[in-house]
């Protein structure tokens, strides 16, 4: 095959996974949200209600391209596609076993955060755009949100960083390979326990969840920034909502839970043949603990939520990384 | 154009570069331009409502922000006027009971009982003993019923999904007690001048221990989602206070004058019904905020439980409803007759000139004087502060435009 054909081929299939793990969270998210909340959730369309989002993608399909008059002609346009285009490149360069990537790339964790920021630039778009007032109030919040997050996100990660010595998300997932003591795997979620955290609740911020969802707040700005949107613009939003809750439960998986590694069976063939599954597990429970958070928790305020990650999260991810860096010096010594 | 409504600031009317007309705010609004440099700034108008999802109903608000500060708000209402009162004019008094109903759809009885009360007392009809209780009974399962949704829908203001489905569980529970008591889920048309239209049907009892018996687990679970959440106590806590002085200046009632320290509850203070027999507490608050106002509500939820416990403990004999003429003719007269309702102090203010219809029906909706402090306690805050503290104040629109 020639090169090129291979490239296209590996970005459709990226593509189809993309689509078809929005269509699962979304169907997962309310069966998981409604058993939370003692209702019974989606139960019509197929069994159990299986294919009742895949009816719900085809609703949006066909639904009228509305643009409100005063809108912004282009930039309404754009914002979905700015919004939806960042988590898919996100995609490509997660690996979901030794082989299973799309591109592997040797600074994949830098390009993971760096595609994924400019998400809220799109949010940010959206809410301009729409020339609504509560769209233009959720925009900005995503903006404020973005630059505050943004910082203990990457600093979180930098501890895994060191630890590998690599950007490489495949060599740091190689190099969580072994088991401690014989029994405790060799993750990093372990040396790195105050890292994971710092990780969970910056990404949790940055891909728009309870109860950090200020750009959304159905109960304060209606939808926020999706305000003035419908149709498959809106559907796109959403789906890039659940495809970077994706990919954040992805990168966590790669960098703090030993990606498509099962402990103790690193040089089996079957295991790493399976390697796939195990990711796609591990990375469903995390979705699932976020979805857990999402179905429990109230919405914590903005300025409340930006004087947390000024005051709180930033100095104690800078400290963790200094810290970490003179233990870790100290150890390899 | 010499309307004093378009000098809404110190330096008159703003007339905008390119625009014809001055722009028309509403009183207490001002749009300042205010320079940074070379730029102008302006505050932003939003109207939240009368299509909003935390406002209740349709409730209109006017909101100045300063980016997410408040600077000013006005509430604007009557979007549900049905002209309650004056419907109430051509309708016989057993027949007022339906349209009070759809005042206050949260809390039917209550509204059904003052208004009894209010044509009994121009009649000057003795309610037998079972009537009285009945509706003592009736009245707080109803306000439990109220309360648990507010606790829902105040949880849903915050963010808190599940509280809202999880209030559901027992309200449905107390709903369906309601229905099978009176007929109807939410408009009751129970309680009539003379009494109730029915004693209860068998199997209550056990259906009301039933629900005793499992309801105070399920009221530690709002504990647990609500009242001791990590996230819940700093955006309730110190948000929409209300001092006591400026409660009682509105004429506020019920849980938000509660929640001030104001120890004033109607069934305490003026004692109706059968609540002179019951021994109940009113909690109160401290200090006038949200998290007090929502402090007092489940406090409340707890005693109402006491009180039924108290009501099903001893079922008093005799008829449901003392005899009263067909058609109910009160000498000429007025009364004003008030009851304690899940939103404060509801009363009627009846006239009548001796015939058959009301002459004139006034309703005093507690949320109506509990929804006009709005404009201060708005101010000041954040957006998200506002949605919480119009929340706590759980008003219903039904009631407050009649």
């Amino acid at each position: 095959m020639s090169p090129l054909l291979v490239i296209v081929l590996r970005t459709l299939a990226g593509l189809g996974l993309l689509l078809l793990n929005g269509v699962v969270l979304i169907y997962m998210l309310r069966k998981v949200l409604a058993h939370l909340h003692l209702r019974i959730g989606p139960n019509r369309v197929g069994p159990w209600g299986v294919f009742q989002t895949s009816m719900d993608v085809v609703k949006l399909l066909t639904k009228e391209d509305f643009r409100p008059a005063t809108a912004d002609k282009w930039l309404f346009r754009l914002a979905p596609l700015l919004i939806f285009v960042p988590s898919f490149m996100a995609y490509l360069v997660i690996g979901f076993s030794p082989t299973w990537h799309f591109a592997n790339l040797d600074t994949g964790v830098l390009f993971v955060f760096a595609v994924l920021s400019f998400v809220p630039i799109g949010i940010m778009m959206a809410g301009w755009a729409s020339n609504s007032k509560w769209s233009l109030i959720g925009g900005m919040r995503a903006a404020g949100q973005q630059i505050a997050y943004e910082v203990p996100l990457l600093l979180s990660v930098l501890g895994v960083v060191m630890l590998a010595g690599s950007l490489d998300l495949k060599v740091i997932v190689e190099s969580q390979a072994g088991l401690w003591l014989g029994f405790l795997p060799k993750w990093f979620i372990l040396p790195q326990f105050l890292g994971f955290w710092l990780f969970a609740i910056a990404a949790l911020a940055e891909s728009n969840q309870t109860p950090f969802d200020m750009s959304e707040a159905e109960s304060e700005l209606v939808t926020g920034f999706a305000n003035e949107y419908s149709g498959m613009r809106f559907g796109f939003m959403f789906l890039a909502e659940f495809s970077n809750l994706f990919v954040s439960c992805a990168v966590g998986t790669t960098l703090f839970f030993g990606g498509w590694l099962l402990p103790g069976l690193e040089h089996n063939a079957v295991a790493l043949a399976l390697g796939p599954i195990v990711f796609m597990v591990k990375v469903y429970l995390g979705i699932f603990c976020m979805m857990w958070i999402r179905g429990t928790l109230p919405r914590i305020r903005i300025d409340q939520m930006l004087s947390f990650a000024w005051k709180a999260l930033i100095p104690l991810s800078l400290a963790w990384v200094v810290i970490f860096a003179v233990i870790l010096k100290a150890v390899r010594a | 154009m010499t309307d004093d409504r378009l000098r809404v600031t110190s330096e008159g009317p703003i007339v905008a570069e390119g625009r014809r007309e001055p722009l028309l705010l509403p009183r207490g609004l001002r749009r300042v331009p205010r320079g940074v440099d070379e730029l102008a700034t302006e505050h932003l108008i939003v109207n939240m409502g009368p299509q909003h999802p935390s406002t209740h109903g349709v409730l209109h608000i006017l909101l100045e922000l300063d980016g997410e500060t408040v600077m000013a708000a006005e509430a604007s209402l009557g979007y549900l006027h049905r002209g309650i009162e004056k419907l109430a004019e051509s309708r016989r008094h057993h027949q007022v009971g339906t349209l009070l109903d759809r005042a206050d759809y949260v809390s039917g009885i209550h509204t059904e009982l003052a208004y009894a009360m209010a044509v009994e007392r121009l009649m000057e009809i003795e309610v037998p003993e079972k009537a009285q209780w009945l509706r003592t009974l009736m009245a707080e399962i109803n306000r439990i019923a109220s309360h648990v949704l507010f606790v829902g829908t105040f949880g849903m203001d915050t963010g808190s999904m599940p509280t809202f489905l999880y209030t559901m569980r027992e309200r449905e529970a107390l709903v369906d007690i309601l229905e099978a008591v009176t007929g109807s889920r939410m408009m009751f048309n129970y309680v009539r001048p003379g009494g109730v239209t029915g004693d209860l049907p068998g199997g209550i009892i056990e259906k009301l221990e039933t629900f005793l018996s499992t309801v105070d687990t399920y009221l530690d679970e709002y504990d647990v989602l609500l009242t001791d959440n990590e996230i819940f106590g700093p955006r309730t806590k110190g948000v929409g206070v209300i001092d006591r002085t400026t409660a009682i200046a509105f004429g506020m009632t019920g849980a938000p004058l509660r929640a001030t320290g104001m120890d004033w509850d109607v069934r305490k203070v003026r004692p109706y019904a059968a609540y002179a027999q019951l021994d109940f507490d009113v909690p109160l608050g401290s200090q006038g905020d949200c998290f007090d106002r929502y402090v007092v509500k489940t406090a409340e939820i707890r005693q109402s439980l006491e009180m039924i416990r108290q009501l099903i403990a001893g079922v008093p004999e005799g008829e449901y409803t003392a005899k009263v003429p067909r058609v109910l003719r009160p000498p000429a007269g007025e009364v004003y007759t008030a009851v304690e309702s899940p939103r404060g102090e509801l009363g009627i203010h009846l006239v009548s000139d001796g015939s058959d219809l009301p002459y004139r029906m006034r309703l005093r909706s507690p949320a109506y004087y509990n929804l006009a402090v709005v404009d201060e306690a708005l101010a000041g805050g954040l957006i998200a502060d506002a949605v919480v503290t119009l929340g706590s104040l759980d008003i219903v629109l039904g009631e407050i435009d009649r």
